[in-house]
Formats: C-alpha cells, structure tokens, sequence
C-alpha cells in the first residue's frame, strides 16, 4: 500500500491545463521534495494532495483511502506553509490546538499532543506567546507543531523555509530532517531550491509545465537527469551543454576539431546522431597540461570567479564558453592554453530533438 | 571617541532655517482663515444657546453670554414645538436611535458574511454577483425612492420605523460589503487554508478566525453607517411617517415652526444636540474613519 498514490491528476483553471495527467506513488515514511521553476504546478499539486483545490480530473489515495473528494481536515494530512499562516489573535497554545478542538477531542488529550509537539520542537517557553512576539524561526516552529498536533500520516510542506533568512534556513533544513527521521512520518515537501531538495529527499520530483520530468534519488538524478531540462535545473554552477554529432556507431562524439571517445558511457544505445548534446558538470572536468586523445578538451583560460573553497574557472573551446570547477589554489592564469579531461562516465548525452537522455 | 571635541567645533550640514519662513506664513495663514471660517458657525452656535432671547434680541452675535443659562437647552430637548407637539426633539432623538441600532447591525451582519464569501468562496457567477453589487452603489438614490415606496406600501409597512430601517439596511449593503471584501481578500490566503486544514468550515473560519481579525474595518463600518444614517433626512422624511421622524426632520420642524419670533437660542441648541452623535464619533474615532475610507479605495 502506498502512503499517497496520486493518479492521472488532471486541473484546469479555465482553458489553461496547469496540471496534465500527473501519476505519483509515494511510499510510507518517504520523504519527497517538489521541485521545479515558479509556475511549474508543484504547489498547486500540493494544494490538490491537501484538499485546498478540486481536481478536474483523477483520482486522490492517502494511506489507501479514496480522498478525492473529502475535505482537507478528513485526509490525514497537516500542512506547513511559507509564510506560517499563524493565527494571530490565538497564542501559541491556541494555534496548537485550535484544529483539535475542532475535532472535539477530550482536554487532556489536547494538552496531551500541544505538550509532546512543543517538546519536540522546543517551544516550550512560548506557548502562551501570541505569534506577533515571535521571530521567523520560532513562527515556523509553531507552524510545524501545528501539523504535529494532528497526529496525521502525511506532512506536506508549501516552500516552509523561503521566508527565512540563510542562516535560519539551514538550521531549520536540519532540524526537518532530524523530526523526519524521528517521526518517521511521510513528507511532501514543495521547494524551488535545490540544495534543500537534494539534502532532505528520498525522492525529488523535478517539474515542468505541470508534468513531472522526473521522479529518482537526488543522487540519480544529479547523475543521470533524463532529459535537458533536469540536467540545466539541476546542479549549481549550470551544466555545460555542448552540441555535436555521435559518429562511428556511437562510439565518439565529436564538435567541431575535438572528438570525444564515449567508451564507457552509462546509458542507452548511442547510435549515429547527427544532433546529439553532451552534457559536462563544472565539477566532473579537470584541467590537465597535456593533452590525451579522446579525452580532453583543447581550452584557453578567459576569467575565473573565486568562491572560498572552490574556484569557477570560464575556458573558451571551439568558441564555447564552458565552466570548470577547481579548487582555489589550482587556478589557471588568464589566457593560458590548456586541456579539459573528461570523465565520460559522469557525463549526460541527449537527443536535441527529443531532449531526452540517450 | 576621545577625539571628539576637536572635530565638533563647527557645526556640519546644511544652515537650519529660521522658523518662519515666507512659505510658511502663507500656508499657516491659509490654514487659519479656513479653520476660522468652519469655527465661527460652532462658536456663534454654542454662544447662543447659552443665551436667553433678550440676550440674543439685544444683537451683538459675536460677543460671549454674560448671564450663561441652560434653558434653551432644556427646551429644545423637553419642549420645543414641531407644528404638530410639543415635546422637543428628544422624541426625534429616541426615533434616531431607534432607527439606526438595528439598521447598522443587520447591514453590516449580512454585508460581512456576503463579502468574507465573495472574497473566500468563490462560486459559479460570483464576480459577476460583485459587479451587480458594485454598480448598486453608483446609482443615484433618488432613482430608488418610488418604486421603494410601492415596495414598503405593499408590505404594509409605509410610515413605520420599519420601512426606514429596511431602506437603510438595503442601501448600505452595497459599499459595505465592498468594504468587507476588499479587507477580507487582502487577508493572507494562507490563513483561510490553514483553517481548513484544521477543520474550520464556513462559520468557524469566519467567527474564529476573520472576525477576530476584522475589528478595524469592523470599526470603520459601523462609523459610517451610524454617521450615515443618523444624518440622513431624506428616508426618515418619507419612509418613516410623522409619528417617527428621525432627529434631522424633527430639528427641521421645531427651526422652521416659528410661534411668534424666533427662539434662536433654542434653535441652536437643537442642532447642537442633534450633531453631537456624529460628532462625537468622528472625534473619537477618527483614526479609524480615515483609515476605513483609505482601505475601501484601494485594492480590487
């Protein structure tokens, strides 16, 4: 049984189709992020999972009950949002347990659940404080209490940390993870920043035009990214993106004077393409002084851009701009003429025409 | 800091400008002028209605009572003559209040709950509903007047307190709940889906959550319909039949029914009493008022 199965979702807002045809599996206790640009729909599926929006089409399971239809308090879900959505008239207290008295259940029991949920969030000390005397962190902290409270199966998170600042953000991004692995509970959690999906997520859904490019582990995906639209998403500093053509049976790919022996490429059946692209992450070429043919780039140095630890290093090569990552103190001097290794195992090809992974 | 006094022997910036400055005198004077021109109407006004008649008979309108009396007062309250009785304005006042209690209650009741659905339920229709609603405010009220005289006759009730108070209940619906659905929708949407979440429906979000929430523009409503209202003389003349004339008619009468002279000095206590009501709302409140109109403009 999967925790949430959403299947072929479909939701329009007058003509425009802002979800097309969506299928999801989510498992119990996984943590999945929702990734993608603004407009990609990940939070109006969210909204959809949480009852806030009616489907057009679909069908809605959490923990195997059919919840297409019910209201978003009977589906077993709690939910945090960006901007915290405390009530500000209630204490901390009263927001806690608002919802609970809704549902009528026993005082102690109530008291019970705000107790445990401020344990667990250390909010102890602010129970009795309205959400105006608080700061963001602690505002995020009653937020997630208030899911906690309700005692449900699946937590959905709607971007619970943009509103932070970057200090906080990386605190609270750990702290999630800890409740995550404490709980244990499953997490769909909606974000456009891709470090914090690739640090707390089982799986990353990357979206697009309110279909999922791709649903893997955030390693998978880093790795091999389907298509041209996941390998540009993901990964800060950008892929770099070469176009040429495979030749010989799919056994090299060459672009303009370099070609690039693709023997030990981890994929599908390359084949002879006249339009193929390579995919190269910054931080999977290296700079070497001699060249090996096959297998490195002929480059000459134009700027680099020092950021602590790691130098981003801007080559020019068959008049492509290209990107490589290298530790500070091994920076090349402008206007060098060197050789970019590649490490074809780690490198992506697409198709240009489908823009799939080959 | 211990270098501090060396660098402070001249002062740095711009040379300060003298208080009074050749724009200055004429925009302070400018002001001035006016609030004299709104002043000097009040001050005549309480002058002499604390004068008696051979006071005020002897001329002199600017110079303040010697022998200050609190008779006129007390008539026009008590005993003033409308044409018809004789039993001062207080009769009007009680009608006033009558009138306005329960029509500011229910317009701004109804005109709440219509706009927090307008702004958080939408259904099939409902901004077409709001344009309807929106254009009902800019239709001049005189337009309305008969055929509202048709309705009220029919429902038989024509000259009672209830046909006023149903046409200001009616006639205030419109801005009110355009006032109410602008605030409600400038709430964060988030709110309203946080409370579903916790399974707050309809009522509940609105009681629990809204309203609470709401107590300035509650404020700014019932300041302009109990000013609105308690000013009108217009419905109160027509819809409420003599017996139940609002303060401004009554005060009409007893100004405009002379039994021999003029009692100036009665005349202008009753006015006196009359805008007290709304007066003592704008000072009281006028943080609010200003604030309430400022939020009914903006936003769509």
């Amino acid at each position: 049984m999967h925790s949430v199965s959403v299947q072929n979702l479909s939701l329009k807002f007058g003509a425009a189709e802002v979800l097309k045809n969506l299928n999801l599996d989510v498992e119990e206790g996984e943590f999945i992020v929702l990734l993608g640009p603004s407009g990609c729909g990940k939070s109006t599926l969210l909204n959809c999972l949480a009852g806030l929006l009616e489907l057009s089409e679909g069908q809605i399971h959490i923990k195997g009950k059919n919840v297409t239809w019910a209201e978003p308090s009977e589906r077993g879900i709690g939910m945090v949002f960006q901007s915290y959505a405390l009530y500000p008239q209630m204490t901390v207290r009263g927001n806690l347990s608002f919802g609970l008295k809704i549902a009528k259940l026993p005082k102690e029991e109530i008291e019970k659940r705000v107790q445990r949920a401020s344990e667990i969030l250390q909010i102890g000390p602010l129970l009795d404080r309205k959400p105006g005397a608080l700061s963001g962190g602690q505002r995020q902290r009653v937020a997630i209490g208030r899911a906690l409270v309700r005692d449900v199966d699946v937590f959905l998170f709607d971007e619970p940390l943009s509103n932070l600042d970057a200090k906080l953000r990386s605190e609270l991004r750990v702290e999630l993870k800890r409740l995550h692995n404490r709980l244990k509970n499953t997490m769909i959690y909606v974000t456009h920043d891709q470090i914090e999906a690739l640090t707390l997520a089982d799986r990353i859904a990357i979206m697009r035009g309110g279909i999922i490019q791709q649903l893997d582990a955030p390693q998978t995906i880093y790795n091999r990214p389907s298509n041209l639209f996941v390998a540009g998403f993901i990964g800060s500093p950008a892929m770099n993106f070469i176009k040429g053509t495979t030749v010989g049976g799919g056994k090299a790919f060459k672009f303009g004077d370099v070609t690039l022996n693709l023997v030990g490429y981890e994929g599908g059946a390359i084949m002879d393409r006249p339009k193929a692209i390579i995919g190269l992450r910054p931080e999977h070429l290296a700079i070497v002084d001699e060249a090996v043919p096959g297998l490195t780039i002929p480059a000459v140095v134009e700027i680099d851009e020092p950021m602590g630890a790691d130098s981003l290093v801007w080559l020019e090569a068959e008049g492509k701009q290209i990107s490589v990552r290298v530790p500070v103190e091994h920076r090349p001097v402008a206007g060098t003429k060197v050789h970019l290794k590649v490490d074809i195992a780690k490198s992506s090809l697409f198709d240009e025409t489908s823009e799939l992974r080959i | 800091m211990t270098n501090a006094a060396s660098f402070a022997t001249t002062p740095s910036g711009a040379k300060p400008k003298p208080f009074i400055t050749w724009e200055r005198f004429v925009v302070y004077a400018v002001l001035i002028v006016c609030a004299l021109f709104f002043l000097l109407p009040l001050y005549i006004m309480i002058m002499t209605s604390f004068k008696s008649m051979a006071e005020v008979q002897s001329g002199n309108i600017f110079v303040p009572t010697l022998h200050p009396t609190f008779d006129a007062w007390s008539k026009a309250w008590d005993s003033a003559c409308t044409g018809l009785y004789c039993e001062g304005i207080k009769v009007g006042f009680w009608n006033s209040v009558k009138i306005t209690v329960p029509s500011t209650i229910v317009s701004i009741a109804v005109a709440s709950v219509t706009g927090y659905s307008l702004a958080n339920w939408p259904f099939k229709f409902s901004e077409v509903f709001f344009t309807i609603l929106l254009l009902g405010s800019f239709i001049p009220y005189v337009v309305m007047i008969y055929p509202l005289v048709i309705i009220t006759r029919e429902l038989g009730i024509f000259s009672t307190l209830w046909a006023v108070i149903l046409v200001h209940t009616i006639f205030g619906l419109p801005i009110q709940t355009l006032l109410f659905r602008n605030y409600f929708a400038s709430l964060p949407q988030e709110l309203f889906k946080a409370a579903r979440v916790d399974g707050a429906g309809y009522w509940g979000i609105f009681f629990r959550i809204f309203v609470p929430m709401s107590v300035p523009i509650f404020t700014v409503s019932v300041i302009l319909q109990v000013t609105g209202i308690w000013n009108d003389f217009l419905f109160g003349v027509i819809y409420a039949g003599p017996t139940n004339y609002p303060m401004t008619v009554q005060l009409n009468n007893i100004v405009n029914s002379s039994m021999g002279g003029k009692a100036y000095n009665v005349d202008m206590a009753a006015t006196i009493l009359t805008g007290i009501v709304p007066l003592t709302i704008y000072f009281v409140s006028g943080k609010y008022f200003v604030r309430g109109i400022a939020a009914g403009a903006v936003k769509g």
